[in-house]
């Protein structure tokens, strides 16, 4: 590999490493892999390429491109790229080029870094697997018989394939966390609002949030302070600006309460659990205190999640109507228009959960499974508060199994839903959680372990994250 | 029409464009005319990963309108109300629900009606569709249509009233005062003809004591007068299909200004289910007491209680049509301000509703010469008819000297002497009428007095010669 | 007023509403499809209806923020050139659609 990105940056803001050498590293791997591994919707060699370019000229002339100077970037295709195709793995935005930058998009190039392609995703960030995209699955770098998780599938095995040194996603309901356990990179959702929401493709608004996949939590973090922080371009973004993240990687966790939940819903195959308890323990060799706590609705969030998610999706997707961008399909009038064109454009999943969520939503319906999922979900972050009274975080696996082989889940909608069984909750709460490699299971596949903290407690979060790197790479 | 025996009972329901800067949710200009398509941006246009951000101004003028209709303001929400259409760009409508910003008012008519305003909330606008193909650009048989989304995203606030109008008077009268009232609170240009103020009227019919009848939605009201037709012809419409045993349909009806006749547009079957759920881009909106009492301190005076300044000084009532017209042009500071320049204000108020019906609220004459010139008058230096080409004369240069106008055009009041010559030569030529008024027909004095107006040409005070012919009847 | 929860697939009659509501043209197949596989989704969400919600507030939002407001200052748009090029149709700077049947709201 070409080390940390904490240290490409290093190396080329202090002259002694060139970006579009570090660069050249990367497209090498992309040349050699991606065929296979199908983790692009799009490479944009020429555009990367000229932009190490100007970082190395920018460095040349003692300026200072930033904390991510020269460090190839991927970007989720459901965040929006000026004049880039920004497609969302959908046939209704094929070929769209957006006319503005997300947030987090200008962040980035503001810090230096350098966009190497968009990601595939599972179809509007609506999957588990990354096979719900229109064009194509992508592969496991570890097995590329088997899924890479989802929707930012993409995203997280350019990461563990070597073609980035870190990447974006976007998390809804585990699409960070849930990808990055099963292709064995870190995956953090930061607290809602922690990251800007605008120029994110909505899926469901009060659940969605952008974070980082990276070959180390140290890397993570410092993706996560480029982008994080109050952005007056979103409302829902938090005022405070991001958590200062530089001292606490080494914090270690002597005195630290961390929390086993004791009713978390089971169906975690034997070797997932296995490497729960291991984490367990390592910390508490550590010096952490391991305390057992109930989160009694915990059970609860698929149900609840599967009834607000997709009924703001089915309003966040109703814009895909044919009018103003991306697909058309012709018709004698609007509504004919309208029906025809989001027949074409929008495959089974999204297609379901639009159903769903505009059956939740509908007059007769709503107090019956929207209204009462929204009481299920402020119950979960009621028994989260109470946990946290007693833990200061709190361990689950991140997904019931290593990576399935492609195919395996395809017909069964439920069943694929069952894969966000612990990453769900959190965005339920609104909490941080990260996803960090903890040895392997099955057939010597990755298995992550779950690290979940109280609202932008990311700190707290990234010190245990920190630790438990430190356990299995030692 | 006859509604003998039938109460009507309307409700109102008025959408305001504010007169912000930019539109509600976005930084785009929130301007009217400008070329299609260029007032855009993420928000407007509802393109994947944009994201609403509320205008602080437009909170501010939906406070002032809240404030102004007696309403309390409350914390409140926004709701996305879901629906397809082409000029609605993200195919739902941010409004808000349940948890509007203003509720429970009043507006008082200038009798002293109080009608109740059931809430006032802010929601965005949509874009413009202009239909090519059809008869006269109507929707109805069109072969396409053109959007322009410039309107869209642009404040509005809907403003309902309780269903406590009962005749279309009233209905005339509550458009024409809330309109005063937006203009005064600087919170819309509100022109019913521009679109930026837009009036729906619920309407239904019952006989007095029963239970409401059922209300049909009245729309394309683009002027006051429109809005009092169209509540006669659906009374009208209503009623008959009742006395016929027929039942009332609700429904949404489309005036026509053209035919003069509402038709229907919509039915309660065919509207739209719209699956409101509280907008999760959007936070709470609960603004502070220092905010609100500051505006409530900042509120200028209504045209209420403008009209009732108004008449305290020229002793007009308050709901008669000089008081109502000069108060709803703006032009009664202007009254006030010629009595204070030693004017008479009764006389004032009398000619700026007659002569200055053109000017806006700063009316080109200088308050002192209006002042001077009703002296005149009060002291019987100019006949009513002299005055008023005084005035005339005023109007045209932007102000003047009436005394030195007056000069310039020979106007003297005429002296005793004169004027009783006049009336001698009135009797000698005009006999018959003379004979007819002696013997006791007083509107014989008609004629009498229009001769002398005609021989003395308008410089005879009407008044002196009526006083001059009754005496020389008495004395006869 | 709440209904009970399906445990069965939904009517086609549903579906047929919902689909219209949503704008989803479906084929028979899908339509099919889609009430067996929501029918059996909403009989396993019917785990909820064991919980009791009566006092719980309805949360809709993680954060809760309050007055986030933006001052009225215009800022640059957006290209029109560049937005009209993207689109399926357009005619005289505006974009086209086919003929409206139905009125707005």
């Amino acid at each position: 590999m070409s080390g940390p990105a904490s240290d490409i940056a290093m190396g080329v803001r202090d002259g002694s490493r060139s970006a579009v050498t570090v660069l050249e590293d990367y497209l090498a791997r992309i040349d050699a892999r991606e065929p296979r591994i199908h983790a692009f919707n799009v490479v944009l060699a020429d555009e990367a390429r000229h932009r190490a370019a100007d970082i190395d000229a920018l460095v040349a002339n003692g300026a200072d491109p930033g904390p991510l100077a020269g460090v190839p970037v991927a970007l989720k295709d459901n965040m929006c790229t000026r004049g880039v195709p920004t497609t969302c793995s959908s046939k209704i935005l094929e070929g769209w080029r957006p006319p503005y930058d997300a947030t987090v998009v200008r962040r980035l190039s503001e810090a230096g870094a350098v966009v190497v392609g968009k990601t595939n995703l599972d179809e509007f960030a609506m999957g588990s697997s990354t096979e719900n995209s229109a064009f194509g699955p992508t592969r496991n770098p570890h097995d590329p018989t088997r899924v890479p998780g989802g929707s930012s599938g993409g995203s997280a095995a350019a990461v563990a394939a070597g073609f980035v040194a870190v990447s974006l996603g976007s998390d809804t309901g585990g699409s960070i966390r849930q990808p990055a356990a099963l292709c064995g990179v870190v995956g953090v959702k930061p607290s809602y609002g922690a990251v800007s929401r605008y120029g994110l493709v909505a899926f469901a608004s009060s659940l969605d949030q952008i974070g980082p996949f990276a070959n180390t939590v140290a890397d993570a973090a410092l993706v996560l302070q480029v982008i994080a922080g109050h952005d007056p371009a979103d409302s829902t973004s938090i005022p405070q600006p991001a958590a200062d993240l530089s001292d606490v990687l080494t914090e270690g966790v002597a005195g630290v309460r961390v929390g086993r939940i004791v009713d978390l819903p089971s169906g975690a195959d034997p070797d997932v659990d296995e490497r729960l308890e291991a984490a367990l323990e390592t910390l508490q060799t550590a010096g952490a205190k391991i305390v057992d706590v109930e989160v009694p609705a915990f059970t609860y969030g698929l149900t609840a999640y599967y009834l607000i998610a997709p009924a703001e999706a089915s309003s966040n997707l109703a814009r895909y109507d044919g009018v103003r961008y991306g697909l058309r399909v012709d018709a004698t009038e609007t509504n004919a228009m309208y029906a025809a064109t989001r027949a074409e454009g929008f495959g089974d999943e999204v297609k379901r959960r639009i159903m769903l969520g505009t059956y939740a939503l509908s007059a007769g319906y709503y107090d019956a499974y929207y209204g009462k999922a929204l009481k299920v979900r402020r119950l979960i972050a009621d028994d989260f508060e109470r946990a946290y009274q007693h833990a200061d975080v709190l361990l689950t696996p991140t997904s019931p199994t290593v990576a399935f082989p492609i195919g395996e889940r395809t017909d069964n909608p439920f069943a694929m839903y069952l894969c966000d069984t612990y990453t769900i909750p959190t965005n339920l709460a609104g909490h941080p959680a990260v996803s960090v490699p903890f040895g392997t299971g099955a057939g010597r596949l990755p298995v992550g372990v779950q690290v979940l903290a109280p609202m932008l407690a990311e700190p707290m979060m990234f010190r245990v994250a920190a630790e438990l790197e430190r356990a299995v790479t030692s | 029409m006859s509604t003998d025996g039938w109460e009507l009972v309307i409700g109102l329901e008025v959408h305001v464009e504010l007169d912000t800067r930019t539109k509600l949710f976005s930084a785009s200009p929130n301007r009217f005319g400008d070329e299609p398509n260029t007032n855009i941006d993420p928000v407007t246009l509802g393109l994947p990963g944009a994201l609403p951000v509320l205008n602080r101004h437009a909170v501010e003028l939906a406070m002032r309108i809240g404030l102004a209709l007696n309403c309390d303001i409350r914390p409140s929400s926004f709701h996305r109300k879901n629906y397809f259409y082409p000029d609605m760009p993200k195919a739902y409508q941010i409004s808000q629900y349940d948890e509007p910003l203003n509720v429970d008012g009043w507006l008082a008519l200038p009798d002293g009606t109080r009608i109740g305003i059931e809430r006032a909330h802010l929601e965005e606008d949509t874009g413009k569709s202009t239909h090519v193909g059809g008869s006269g650009g109507r929707l109805h048989g069109s072969d396409y249509s053109l959007i322009d989304f410039n309107r869209a995203g642009v404040p509005l606030v809907e403003i309902v009233s309780r269903p406590d109008l009962r005749t279309s008077e009233q209905s005339r009268q509550y458009v024409t005062e809330l309109r005063g009232i937006l203009l005064a609170v600087g919170a819309s240009d509100a022109k019913m003809e521009q679109g930026s103020m837009r009036v729906d009227a619920n309407v239904s019919v019952r006989r007095p004591g029963d239970p409401l009848g059922t209300r049909c939605e009245i729309k394309n009201l683009n002027s006051v007068r429109s809005v009092g037709r169209a509540i006669e012809y659906e009374a009208a419409r209503q009623i008959t299909m009742v006395e016929a045993g027929d039942t009332v349909r609700q429904e949404t009806r489309h005036w026509d200004e053209g035919d003069g006749t509402t038709h229907t547009l919509r039915t309660k079957e065919d509207a739209d289910d719209y699956r409101y759920f509280l907008e999760p881009d959007l936070v709470l909106l609960a603004p502070e007491d220092e905010w609100i009492d500051r505006l409530r301190s900042e509120l200028p005076a209504l045209p209420a209680e403008r009209r009732a300044a108004l008449s305290e000084v020229t002793g007009k009532a308050t709901d008669s049509e000089a008081v109502i017209v000069v108060t709803e042009r703006g032009q009664d500071s202007y009254v006030l301000a010629v009595g204070e320049a030693g004017g008479d204000p009764a006389r004032a108020l009398i000619h700026v509703k007659e002569a200055f019906a053109a000017f806006g609220d700063e009316p080109a004459v200088p308050a002192q010469d209006l002042a001077a010139l009703t002296r005149m008058e009060s002291a019987g230096a100019l006949t009513p008819t002299q005055a008023k080409a005084v005035l005339a004369e005023m109007v045209a240069h932007s102000g003047g000297d009436p005394e030195k106008i007056a000069a310039d055009k020979g106007f003297e009041a005429m002296d005793t002497l004169a004027l009783e010559t006049l009336v001698d030569h009135v009797i000698k030529d005009n006999q018959a009428s003379w004979e007819t008024y002696c013997a006791g027909q007083d509107k014989a004095i008609g004629a009498l007095i229009g001769a002398a107006m005609k021989a003395s040409r308008g410089q005879a005070d009407g008044k002196a010669v009526t006083a001059v012919l009754r005496t020389r009847r008495s004395t006869a | 007023m709440s209904e009970p929860v399906a445990a069965d697939p939904l009517s086609a009659d549903v579906i047929a509403k919902v689909a219209k509501l949503a704008r989803l043209e479906l084929t028979a197949q899908e339509a099919d499809r889609f009430a067996r596989q929501l029918g059996d989704m909403l009989s396993h969400f019917a785990d909820i209806d064991a919980l009791v919600l009566d006092d719980v507030r309805p949360m809709s939002q993680p954060y809760a923020l309050r007055n986030v407001l933006r001052d009225d200052t215009v800022d640059p748009g957006l290209d029109r050139d560049e937005v009209l090029a993207a689109a399926p149709a357009t005619e005289d700077h505006r974009f086209r659609v086919p003929p409206i049947r139905g009125v707005a709201p």
